[in-house]
């Protein structure tokens, strides 16, 4: 055992605690005793009973729990409302738990002693059940039964010595201390891992926080992680991957709004893509967002809803008013709403239960409506946001993001902007104008797509939402009532036109029709012209005969005379 | 359980049958210096003090570990005052024989009746 230290890859026992596992690589050290410590009521016992029943479940170790302040039967009530039955594994031989009574006014020390019969205990469970994990909880009571702490810390140090010996994994539960980790700082014993549970209270919210402080030989997560204690057991937020390294998903995904759809150059956003719809109170954020999440739907993918602001019921109600009828996409299971009020929680336990949901449903759309009711300072806020985006990414889901922040910011007087963090940005604006307000949309940008830079106008109605093309002319850009004035004007002004078109048309066409009735004359007169030289011509030759038969009447004449 | 001393009277079944009578538990764990040296302590003691109504049974974990649980038994040597009752826990190797007799709450004989 002593030489696993120079191995190049430090044996783990997986804890099965959602998350831990993958903060620490692998696990506990196997074969190694590792504390756990914190303050009351921060989740040791739970940390070390889950380890436990983990191993003898999953991982097919059996494991022993000794017990310095707790009874057996206690300890099972605990845990019984998380699904674990600690008497069904003792039972079945997979868990030995002993509580170890230590009551300083039944002991009398009367001289030297040490305390093998700790050791025989353990070591008499640990084989009864080939246990391989082990939890000793809370072992510095031991410092209240005995008075002799030198004596003690030798017997603890030959303790651990004697774990490491057997090859045991174990998890050893250390009251939070002043100025140190632990009140008698075993920390100095236990020197392979160290786990620090919190659980901190700020703003009247608590946030249960989970660091390792150390692990000898290996690589680990080194942040505090915040984790979960609920009906499902302790999870741990895993570790949001610093790198940008998550595979982005083919394809493209539907508005479910005909217009918008083709303001974006390949018909939808891409798959796996964070959009953000920023606008003010009642410019339709909300509705646009349950447009999606119908589109997706109805495509037959499951959507999750985060609601900070209306409970699902109302959501479901006004996306009525839409045609929209999200009842049915609840009922087919293909659609949850997990609306909590922002201040119910901090922050981190927001994003934890996000995840473990997330986990669950595992849904292909996510909407969480709306960003700016989460509260913060802007640097948490920003950096929530940014995991929040992470853990969403990295499962390949879309995710649709409000906030009522027009400018994107996350608060008033403050330039740390989402936008940037966001893949495509809706921007929904009421434009006031004539004494009345209309909703316009456009795409701020979208990446990786070629896209409209037009305002568009939308209508809600219970048709559903309708983008119109808003008027740009010279007079600006014209929405509601002022475009339709436009449009009318327009109209007119062609109408108009029309009607001069055919009035000239009309004046050519009567003087096409003069032109050719002169034709007509011309040419008539022309027929007369003909007519007239023909006569003449035919008098003419008459004439020229009539002379010719006169001059040989006068030659016969003048011949017979002679 | 082969260490138990010779007990005709059993006063685990029979409690009443001499309120003055000690019945003491020695746990050691194998042949140590502290185990001797808390045998040879608790033989001479019970014979100055409590000459002929005591019996003691050794008991040895190493031989029969799964016997530390029921007495609580964590440090060695542990020596467990059955009875009287209350049932009374002294650790250590009984060197101190002032605390021996506060630990065992022993009265003389004549005080009894």
């Amino acid at each position: 055992m002593p030489d696993q230290q120079a191995n190049p890859t430090l044996p783990k026992a997986p804890t099965g605690i959602e998350g831990f596992d993958d903060l620490t690589y692998g696990g506990l050290p196997a074969g190694r005793p590792s504390l756990i410590c914190g303050a009351a009521g921060c989740g040791k016992t739970l940390f070390a009973t889950t380890f436990l029943v983990n191993g003898a479940t999953r991982f097919d170790e059996p494991g022993v729990f000794m017990s310095f302040e707790e009874r057996a039967d206690d300890l099972a009530a605990n845990v019984a409302s998380l699904g674990y039955d600690l008497d069904g594994l003792v039972a079945a031989g997979k868990l030995a738990i002993d509580h170890v009574r230590v009551e300083r006014s039944e002991i009398e020390e009367t001289g030297e002693y040490d305390l093998e019969g700790l050791f025989i205990r353990l070591g008499f469970a640990v084989d009864s059940i080939g246990a391989k994990r082990v939890v000793l909880d809370t072992i510095e009571t031991l410092f209240a039964g005995f008075t002799d702490p030198s004596l003690l810390r030798a017997e603890l140090r030959r303790l651990f010595g004697w774990i490491k010996e057997r090859g045991l994994t174990a998890v050893i539960t250390g009251e939070r201390g002043e100025g140190q980790l632990t009140r008698q700082g075993l920390e100095e014993y236990v020197s392979d891992c160290v786990v620090l549970l919190d659980n901190r209270v700020e703003d009247q919210i608590t946030t249960r926080r989970l660091r390792v402080v150390k692990y000898r030989g290996s690589s680990h997560g080194t942040n505090e992680y915040p984790f979960l204690i609920d009906h499902e057991g302790i999870s741990v937020l895993p570790v949001t991957s610093a790198e940008l390294d998550y595979a982005v998903p083919g394809g493209v995904l539907s508005t479910g709004i005909a217009g918008l759809d083709t303001m974006l150059g390949p018909g939808g956003f891409h798959r796996g893509s964070s959009i953000l719809i920023s606008g003010q109170a009642g410019t339709g954020k909300t509705m646009l967002a349950s447009s999606l999440a119908d589109a997706a739907c109805r495509r037959g993918e499951r959507c999750l809803v985060f609601a900070f602001e209306e409970s699902g019921d109302q959501i479901i109600r006004n996306a009525r008013s839409l045609g929209l009828d999200l009842d049915q996409h609840v009922a087919a299971g293909r659609l949850r709403f997990e609306a909590a009020r922002p201040s119910l929680f901090g922050l981190e336990t927001h994003l934890a239960r996000m995840h473990r949901d997330l986990d669950q449903f595992r849904p292909q759309v996510v909407v969480i409506d709306p960003i700016s009711a989460l509260r913060g300072s802007a640097s948490i806020l920003q950096a929530t946001l940014l995991r929040m985006i992470d853990l969403i990414k990295a499962r390949g889901i879309t995710a649709v993001f409000t906030t009522l922040r027009g400018d994107g910011s996350l608060m008033r007087d403050d330039d740390l902007g989402v936008s940037s963090l966001m893949d495509a940005w809706i921007k929904l604006q009421n434009l006031e104008a004539n004494g009345e307000r209309t909703r316009t949309l456009y795409v701020m940008k979208a990446r990786g797509m070629s896209h409209s830079n037009q305002i568009r106008e939308f209508l809600m109605s219970t048709g559903g939402i309708r983008l119109v093309d808003a008027y740009i002319g010279a007079a600006g850009v014209l929405t509601g009532t002022a475009r339709l004035i436009q449009e009318t004007q327009e109209k007119a002004v062609s109408e108009l036109r029309l009607r001069e078109t055919e009035r000239s048309l009309r004046d050519v066409a009567r003087r096409r029709s003069a032109i050719e009735r002169q034709i007509e004359e011309l040419r008539a007169g022309l027929d007369a012209a003909q007519d007239e030289e023909e006569r003449l011509r035919a008098e003419d030759r008459l004439r020229a005969a009539r002379v010719e038969a006169e001059r040989q009447e006068l030659t016969a004449r003048r011949s017979a005379a002679e | 359980m082969n260490d138990i001393t010779p007990d005709e009277h059993s006063p685990e079944t029979d409690p009443d049958h001499d309120p003055g009578h000690y019945h003491l538990r020695l746990y050691v764990a194998g042949q140590t210096t502290k185990s001797l040296a808390a045998m040879t302590n608790l033989k001479r003691f019970c014979e100055q003090h409590l000459a002929g109504r005591y019996d003691i049974e050794v008991i040895d974990l190493m031989e029969n570990p799964q016997l530390a649980v029921g007495d609580q038994i964590l440090a060695i040597p542990t020596l467990v005052r059955r009875l009287p009752s209350p049932l009374k826990r002294i650790i250590g190797d009984l060197s101190n024989t002032e605390k021996v007799l506060v630990g065992l709450d022993i009265r003389p004989k004549a005080d009894q009746s």
